[in-house]
């Protein structure tokens, strides 16, 4: 028999056409009578807009102008709430806001129109960081510049009083740009007979839905297209509605002629979402055996100016913010805070890469402070199966935590380097060595009652050829989810690979499977086409047209002869044991995890203080691996965005601003900065998952910095506590007294 | 106003003009005279390498290079690698080791790839590393890319 496609490494589907340079992203296509928008932007973070002038020296009759009174809906980008306009109207609430929006045919007049208009504003003191919304000395949202709060409780109260070690930690993490090599860029065509919305997206059908308060249009009359999208991270989860809404409304005001708005890189890194900021405050009490007795956290992110998606991002966090351990006291508070930055959003890992830094970082703490070997303080207090976690939720994985842990040290050397790496500490004037690991999990698909909510859908259909077509709203955005589907559906139909194709994600054509986020494409949607083609073959099969080892693509033929159609869908229906309490916040946070330990080795250099990762193994249990080359792929791109984050990405803020939004100063990793990034797998099929698949895709976020910083305690002897671990930071650390003169 | 002068180049082996404005970018006669979209725009001020191409047998970022300065020059973009619709044989390595995910970066990391192999290189790994390392992946930490390239050296010396 044929090796079955779950598990193959059969290669990307879309590969060939990128691979010859034919692949059409957003920017590629051609379109007659095309209008080029840009978009006009508040310099301030906080103020109240007076008046817009049109400068000198530009054909403004040539140009469509929109502004807030123009829409003829609502003048929101809908999500969780209405509070975010598309358009300043009167409130100026972050800088690089969008208060006016041009088109015009030729892109560079367009361009140069936008540095002709200038606004007249009263600038109003404002909000600048965490710490300062804390203070709340301005008050920008609410009583206390709090979007949400959560709190999570396990056991008695703890008395502290009594604990016999105590530790405690604050640990910080600063905004991270996506940098998707591909800019954010969206083709609209609206008038109020209808809406084609096309563009490098992750969310059709959120777009679906901001574009009807927007526009004050029924579903039916709006179209989302996704078109090949060179990479997302998050970064195209919501902004993408934004981005849309500008276009359209260009479209609208200019009789329904195509619009374009293209970002170059600039505009994207300052306007666009970032990770958020966060600062979280960890005290734990041990016993002297190192057994951990209680857990005491304060989670706290920077949500920016608007509420979009972060009451979500501190849920996630906060789940995750206890880590991968057993303790009978834990209180996790977490609140999500309003600045006036701009909005921060989706970016792999979700709000846990944040939270589980600071566990991670604390654990290793507080092994040294107690004598202990990190990995012996963790084996000692790492969760097992049956154990019950944060919320009540009792661990069912199978999953052994101390083995994954003990084969990543074994796979970087830990117990044969380290007196090695003493050693090589006793020559002053060299680069010192250490290695850092961390364990860690991600919950795979929405938090809670996230998916029972969205209630997603796909389906799967024969074609009069005999084909098969899987219908997703899921986008491909690089990380594989066309080739992945194909593999599912064929395992599930029993048809060869090359006789499923997956259909473009276009809102008239395909159900909504819900968004491309949280690890769920895989997990959740490819469970439901696994569903949906289990469904179409017993269809056949009941039908009398397969016959059990028969050919699937005559016997569809046979039966869309017969009948005419043939077609199943799947609607997600949530595993039976889950129980989840939104309002108490107890029960099954996630359905299941994938569960990780990460090691890193790197060398300081005693001089430059430059970090370096010389080697770096990341071992994960992910129940299933669909496709190993695929998988392998997410973490080795993920690890790479998470050593940058701990290292070199830094958003350097100013009044509220970007001031480094370039490739040239927001560093991401190249070729030259990296070692080979090892993968290992761990299977343990997940029961509900398609052929026993989890989630992968947040995961590789999470670990790499923990074990990056953790590495460096090992090599320098200093507790870094904030990222990224600029050279800057880490001169500050070792040599406090330089850091005062 | 500059006047506009004819540009004329071997692009991908066939000669091909536009009239542009001398100071035009390369890449924007790339991609919207001569439609030739494979080569992309990802920062338009050299950092990313994602608007790479062989221009007289260097590897330069057109995003950097006026028109002027091309003048009868000879061109190799992505869609010149390819022959007769059959991969040549890196884009067949990154199809098979998974070096493109996202894509966008690919065109520019197949010319670095092209000119490095071109180059008698890359001898290991580290000379993979270093001779890709003005181009920038987002999505794949590198390692699938590298062994492409590591991968048509040996295959095809």
């Amino acid at each position: 028999m044929a090796q079955s496609p779950i598990g193959s490494p059969v290669l990307r589907r879309e590969g060939g056409a990128k691979l010859a340079g034919a692949t059409q992203y957003t920017d590629d296509l051609r379109i007659p009578g095309l209008l080029h928008g840009v978009t006009v932007r508040s310099p301030v973070a906080r103020g109240r807009l007076r008046a817009v002038h049109f400068g000198e020296g530009i054909p403004w009759e040539e140009f469509t102008i929109v502004r807030a009174a123009d829409i003829p809906g609502r003048n929101a980008v809908a999500h969780i709430l209405e509070d975010q306009p598309c358009l300043v109207d009167g409130e100026i609430r972050h800088a690089e806001e969008a208060v006016l929006l041009l088109a015009h045919e030729d892109r560079a007049l367009a361009e140069l129109a936008r540095t002709r208009v200038r606004l007249d504003f009263e600038a109003l003191p404002a909000v600048l960081s965490l710490d300062e919304a804390l203070e709340t000395r301005e008050r920008v949202w609410g009583e206390d510049n709090t979007f949400k709060r959560i709190l999570i409780e396990k056991g008695d109260p703890f008395d502290w009083a009594a604990a016999p070690r105590v530790h405690e930690g604050t640990y910080r993490t600063g905004a991270q740009e996506h940098v998707y090599i591909e800019p954010n860029a969206m083709i609209a065509e609206a008038s109020p007979d209808g809406v084609l919305a096309r563009g490098s997206l992750q969310c059709p059908y959120y777009v679906h839905h901001s574009l009807q308060a927007l526009l004050g249009l029924p579903p039916e009359r709006i179209r989302v297209v996704q078109l090949d999208t060179g990479g997302g991270f998050g970064g195209k989860e919501d902004f993408p509605s934004m981005i849309a809404a500008h276009a359209a409304l260009l479209s609208w005001k200019a009789g329904g002629r195509p619009v374009k708005i293209a970002y170059d890189r600039e505009e994207d890194m300052a306007c666009t979402t970032k990770r958020h900021p966060s600062r979280t405050r960890i005290r734990s009490a041990f016993a002297p055996d190192g057994t951990l007795l209680a857990l005491e956290i304060e989670f706290i992110l920077d949500g920016g100016a608007y509420l979009t998606l972060s009451p979500v991002v501190l849920s996630r966090g906060a789940l995750h913010a206890s880590g991968p351990y057993r303790c009978g006291h834990i209180r996790i508070e977490a609140r999500a805070v309003a600045t006036n930055t701009p909005p921060h959003g989706a970016f792999r890992g979700f709000g846990a890469p944040q939270s589980l830094f600071a566990i991670e970082r604390h654990m290793t703490e507080a092994a040294r402070r107690l004598g202990m070997d990190p990995a012996e303080l963790r084996r000692k207090n790492l969760l097992r199966p049956g154990d019950t976690m944060a919320t009540g939720q009792v661990l069912r994985d199978a999953v052994d935590l101390p083995a994954l842990m003990d084969r990543a040290l074994a796979e970087i050397g830990y117990r044969e380097k380290r007196p090695l790496d003493a050693r090589l500490h006793e020559r002053p004037g060299r680069p010192r060595r250490g290695i850092g690991f961390a364990v860690f999990m991600h919950g795979g698909g929405f938090t809670g009652g996230g998916e029972v909510f969205l209630g997603s859908v796909a389906a799967v259909e024969g074609t009069v050829e005999g084909r098969f077509r899987v219908l997703a709203a899921s986008t491909e955005i690089g990380q594989g989810a066309t080739t992945v589907f194909g593999q599912i559906a064929a395992e599930a139909l029993g048809c060869p690979l090359e006789a499923v194709e997956v259909a473009r994600p276009d809102t008239a054509v395909v159900p909504n499977s819900g968004p491309t986020v949280a690890s769920r494409t895989t997990q959740v949607v490819g469970k439901l086409i696994f569903d949906a083609a289990l469904a179409l073959r017993k269809t056949l099969l009941e039908s009398g047209h397969l016959a059990e080892g028969g050919d699937v693509s005559a016997a569809a033929r046979a039966f869309i002869a017969a009948r005419g159609a043939l077609r199943a869908e799947s609607r997600y229906q949530k595993p039976p044991f889950v129980q989840w309490d939104d309002a108490a916040y107890r029960g099954d946070a996630y359905a299941t995890y994938a569960w990780a330990c990460y090691a890193a080795e790197v060398s300081a250099d005693s001089r430059t203080y430059e970090v370096r990762v010389e080697d770096f193994v990341a071992v994960q249990e992910v129940g299933r691996v669909v496709n190993p080359t695929l998988a392998a792929g997410q973490i080795e791109g993920g690890v790479a965005q998470g050593i940058g984050w701990a290292l070199s990405e830094e958003v350097v803020w100013r009044d509220g601003r970007m001031a480094n939004a370039q490739m040239t100063n927001y560093l991401i990793p190249t070729s030259a900065d990296l070692p080979r990034i090892r993968a290992f797998f761990e299977e343990s099929p997940y029961p509900y998952g398609p052929g026993g698949a989890k989630g992968i895709g947040e995961l590789p976020m999470d670990g790499p910095a923990p074990a990056i910083l953790n590495a460096v305690q090992e090599a320098l002897g200093v507790e870094a506590r904030e990222l990224p671990l600029t050279p800057e930071r880490l001169l500050d650390l070792v040599e406090p007294e330089a850091a005062d003169g | 106003m500059a006047e506009k002068i004819l540009l004329w180049m071997t692009v991908n082996g066939e000669a091909r003009s536009a009239e542009v404005f001398p100071m035009a970018r390369l890449l924007d006669v790339i991609r919207e005279d001569w439609g030739l979209t494979g080569t992309k725009e990802g920062c338009g001020e050299g950092e990313c390498g994602a608007c790479s191409v062989i221009l007289d047998g260097v590897l330069v970022n057109a995003c950097l290079i006026p028109a002027v300065q091309a003048q009868g020059g000879e061109l190799l973009t992505v869609e010149g690698l390819a022959r007769k619709g059959e991969l040549d044989p890196l884009q067949e390595a990154f199809l098979h080791h998974g070096g493109a995910q996202c894509g966008f970066c690919t065109p520019g990391m197949l010319m670095a790839g092209t000119h490095l192999l071109a180059q008698g290189g890359p001898g290991d790994e580290a000379e993979a590393r270093a001779g890709l390392a003005g181009n920038l992946c987002r999505c794949t930490g590198y390692n699938r890319i590298v062994d492409a390239v590591l991968a048509a050296r040996r295959e095809h010396p």
